[in-house]
């Protein structure tokens, strides 16, 4: 009983997603495919599942060919997989979300959804999936909605699952479920196809690691007989820093307070409830919490985009409650936004442009009504090489750029002067190795120059090992001050989730 | 303002409790409003009579008798107070039906004045009401039927406008079904061209919808000048005929508004209902549905993205050919160039104020026909209000609704989005 994919090469235009890429997975085994973003593990696992035909090489069940050239195609194979971003209908029942595709009919064409819940109801008892089949996804913690995804599979009768990055959305202890769910899933004879690039979860719960790098594979080990670095250094291709280095902190004046802070959502639900904290130059405060929390709008209001409903703001002694983010700019803030694609960068707008958004009304780029290109080319052109971006030319659109390297773009355009405040959120989401370890120089950097600065990571170890001083949000509050010395990954977990302080 | 601290605590009012205000303001203006130009204005012994029956019922001469100016203090005190209910605190959901209570019954007041010392057949206007909705709940069918796959169908107007032009022609030729097939059939394929723009082109969906309108209005105009008037033949259409529905057609008032008419308007009813299940209770609307919130998701599961959205815009086309023989077979036996005049743009803003359900559709159609069928009929009352301005009134009414009345309407999650596969 054996999954196998056997010389599989993908081109895509000016790229070789995949290269002669063979591996094979067990039923009864966790196999965990481990690689940087742009490794060629999402392609390879697209092919897996009839979206993408390969140009070379094949996949075989059982030693049986298999020609996928649709979803329905792998789901009838028995492969089905839980993808990163869930394929879920959030206005959408659990049981009509889990029953889509399949519906159980009755007198050819009327849901039979007694029918539905039940199989919802089965799978979720026989695998301890536990779930509400008539609860709307939307109102689900995200956990609850990869349960759902997870069932929506197994109801498919699945052999071989294949999980895209299921932890990325995860706090600590919804992980540890996860976890006992695969562990459960493997004792239930299924074939598991793991995908990650965090390598602690991979070592833990893995019985074999395939990495993957430029689109070949490059390993295939026992996660028993290999550590950490070994595997990160086979990931990039070259030694790399796991740990931040930095020196002990040394907090000066309070630059950023924010005293009772209420803010709406889009949806005009409270999402930021009564917040109040400060940060101090010279100090890296971290905000830790499960996204949805409101985080994002938090971070919103404070850049000015978002119009609070209640307290108070001050940067370095100036209130800016109700002040425009350019005011807000203006006094030296540097602003790394959540969503680099959407908010960092205007993203069919060339390396140039993007680098002088937050200057290009001033001297020396403008005169009156008129803009000075060749300066701001001149100025893009120094940034790119200090801050080491990776672009054929500072005229390329950014959009053709990889994750990283838009990244540090935005960070070269926002770091570029004198800051004294950063506001960085999710700063090194979904990016290389190489990039998350530069960026995190960068802003140790920043900190060590005398700035005050914000971050707020969903990753709970990006935070733990940037910041000086942890806070966690929940609901709207902080409900909690850690220490990233002191207290551990598990307090500062259970707090995440709403847990004792 | 609530102090919750010490310190100061600004509070700035949310979207909701200024909407609730607003609202709220709104109606105080419209109980003054009532108070003197519906009360004080008028003289203190006018009558208004309003007729609930027509002259062709069984029962006969059932009337009521209001006088004028206490009906608009009792209705001036009726929006004070919600009015007053409104600018204490209230929920969007109170917000709602207090804006809606409160229109019913300036509505109310105005008859009365309009009426005042005259007789107004009340059920000839609800009877009009009813007619009139029917073109532009069939719109907002197109509009759902299309827009709950993603896809937006600005062309229902032009839809509307070809089918009917064509079911004059074939009408007038062949005979009634033959009009109403060629409707269908011109419908379906106007509908199909706007799926093939927009699902295999991606052509931006509301410039190809836009086409569509312009294509039909110019071509129908042209044929109109350039033949129908030298063939009049092809320009007089038979109508289709009432079927009365016995014992029903003889309750008073509702009868006459539900169950004395052709067949379209029994048959818009059904598709009211039949979509309605359809779209939530059978394996077609679940797939449906799932393909305009999130096309990806249904394609992992193996549902046809492209196949669903062909076969609902075709669908959503045959909606609109069915309004649009239902205007030239019914009402009037004539094409006349532009005789749609906006009923299918009419028709979305009723899709949205009825959220994308089919009997939200209807309500929504039954307002803006209502609408309509003021306009008519306060033509005959020889009222102060300049014509022009009467005229105004559906569209008035559709700004009013789409702008302030609606609160925030969720679309379909992909709505105008073009599904690309990876």
């Amino acid at each position: 009983m054996v999954l196998e994919l056997r010389g599989i090469t993908k081109r895509f235009p000016g790229v070789l997603a995949n290269d002669d890429v063979s591996l094979s997975v067990e039923l009864g085994e966790i196999l965990a495919l481990l690689g940087e973003n742009g490794a060629g593990k999402t392609t390879l696992m697209n092919i897996l599942y009839g979206l993408y035909t390969p140009d070379a090489g094949e996949v075989l069940v059982d030693g049986q060919h298999l020609q996928l050239s649709s979803p329905s195609d792998s789901i009838a194979a028995g492969i089905g997989m839980v993808h990163q971003h869930f394929m879920l209908v959030p206005v959408f029942t659990v049981t009509e979300n889990v029953i889509l595709g399949m519906e159980p009919t009755i007198a050819g064409g009327f849901l039979d959804m007694k029918a539905g819940s039940k199989m919802v109801k089965d799978i979720s008892e026989s695998y301890k999936l536990e779930v509400d089949p008539d609860a709307l996804i939307e109102n689900l913690p995200v956990g609850i909605q990869q349960r759902v995804e997870i069932i929506k599979v197994l109801s498919r009768e699945a052999r071989y699952l294949v999980f895209d990055e299921p932890t990325a959305v995860l706090t600590p202890q919804e992980v540890e479920e996860f976890f006992q769910i695969v562990r459960g899933l493997q004792e239930a004879g299924k074939g598991i196809i793991f995908i990650s690039h965090k390598l602690k979860e991979v070592l833990e719960i893995a019985d074999r690691i395939v990495i993957m790098r430029d689109g070949k594979s490059v390993a295939d080990v026992d996660p028993e007989k290999i550590t950490e670095e070994e595997i990160a250094e086979l990931m990039v291709g070259r030694p790399v820093e796991l740990v931040v280095r930095k020196k002990q902190a040394e907090p000066g004046e309070p630059v950023l307070v924010i005293n009772d802070l209420i803010a709406l959502d889009d949806r005009d639900h409270t999402a930021v409830d009564g917040v109040s904290f400060e940060v101090c130059s010279g100090e890296i405060v971290g905000i830790a919490g499960v996204q949805g929390n409101g985080q994002t709008e938090l971070i919103e209001v404070i850049t000015g985009i978002r119009l609070s409903l209640a307290g108070t703001m001050s940067i370095h002694g100036q209130d800016i409650t109700g002040a425009s983010p350019r005011n807000i700019h203006g006094m030296n803030v540097a602003h790394v936004p959540e969503n680099r694609q959407e908010s960092g960068l205007i993203i069919d707008f060339t390396v140039t442009e993007n680098m002088v958004l937050n200057s290009y009304y001033t001297q020396p780029y403008s005169r009156g009504i008129q803009m000075d290109w060749d300066i701001a080319s001149q100025a893009a052109t120094r940034l790119v090489k200090e801050y080491d971006v990776r672009t054929p030319s500072v005229d390329t659109q950014v959009s053709s750029l990889s994750g990283g390297n838009q990244q540090k773009v935005i960070v070269a355009r926002e770091f570029d002067r004198d800051v004294g405040l950063v506001i960085a959120a999710q700063p090194t989401r979904g990016i290389d190795v190489g990039s998350i370890e530069y960026i995190h120089a960068r802003i140790v950097e920043q900190r060590d120059k005398g700035a005050a600065v914000l971050i707020v990571s969903s990753e709970l170890d990006e935070v733990m090992a940037l910041s000086d001083r942890i806070l966690v949000m929940y609901r709207g509050k902080i409900v909690g001050e850690f220490d990233p010395k002191k207290d551990s990954t598990t307090k500062i977990g259970l707090a995440m989730l709403g847990g004792t302080k | 303002m609530t102090d919750t601290s010490t310190t100061q605590v600004r509070v700035r009012a949310t979207p909701e409790i200024r909407r609730a205000r607003i609202a709220g303001i709104i109606l105080l203006v419209m109980a003054a409003f009532v108070f003197w130009f519906f009360g004080l204005k008028v003289m203190g012994d006018l009558n208004a009579t309003f007729k609930l029956t027509l002259p062709t019922d069984k029962i006969q001469d059932i009337k009521m008798i209001l006088n004028t100016r206490t009906l608009a203090f009792v209705v001036a005190g009726v929006l004070a107070f919600l009015s007053g209910v409104q600018l204490r605190k209230s929920t969007e959901k109170r917000t709602n039906m207090a804006v809606g209570v409160g229109f019913f019954f300036f509505i109310f007041a105005f008859l009365a004045w309009a009426a005042a010392g005259k007789s107004f057949s009340l059920v000839g206007m609800l009877r009009s009401t009813v007619i009139l909705s029917i073109p532009v709940t069939l719109g907002a069918l197109s509009g759902i039927m299309c827009e709950r796959v993603a896809v937006i169908n600005i062309g229902i107007e032009g839809q509307l406008l070809a089918s009917a032009f064509t079911a004059t022609i074939l009408g007038s030729a062949f005979g009634l079904w033959a009009g109403v097939v060629g409707a269908l059939v011109v419908g379906s394929l106007l509908g199909l061209f706007l799926a093939w723009l927009a699902i295999k082109y991606q052509v931006d969906q509301i410039i190809a919808g836009v086409t569509i309108n312009i294509f039909a209005l110019g071509i129908t105009s042209f044929m109109a000048a350039r033949v129908l008037r030298k063939a009049q033949h092809l320009n007089s259409s038979p109508q289709f005929p009432a079927i009365k529905i016995p014992f029903l057609a003889d309750i008073p008032l509702l009868g006459s508004m539900f169950f004395n008419h052709n067949f379209f308007i029994y048959l818009t009813f059904l598709l009211v209902i039949v979509l309605h299940i359809a779209f939530f209770h059978t394996r077609w609307g679940l797939r449906s549905r799932s393909v305009g919130e999130h096309p990806r998701a249904a394609d992992t599961v193996g549902i046809n993205v492209f196949a669903t959205r062909y076969r609902n815009v075709i669908l959503g086309g045959l909606m609109a050919g069915v309004g649009g023989a239902f205007l030239s077979l019914t009402q009037v036996s004539r094409f006349e160039e532009n005789m749609t005049a906006g009923i299918g743009y009419i028709g979305l803003a009723a899709m949205i104020f009825g959220r994308w359900k089919p009997f939200g559709a209807l309500a929504a159609g039954l307002v803006f026909g209502f609408a309509r069928a003021l306009q008519q009929k306060l033509g005959i009352l020889a009222t102060p209000i300049p014509s022009e301005f009467l005229l105004m009134t559906p569209y008035l009414v559709t700004i009013i609704v789409v702008a302030g009345v609606v609160g925030k309407a969720t679309p379909p999650a992909a709505d105008g989005q073009p599904y690309l596969k990876e």
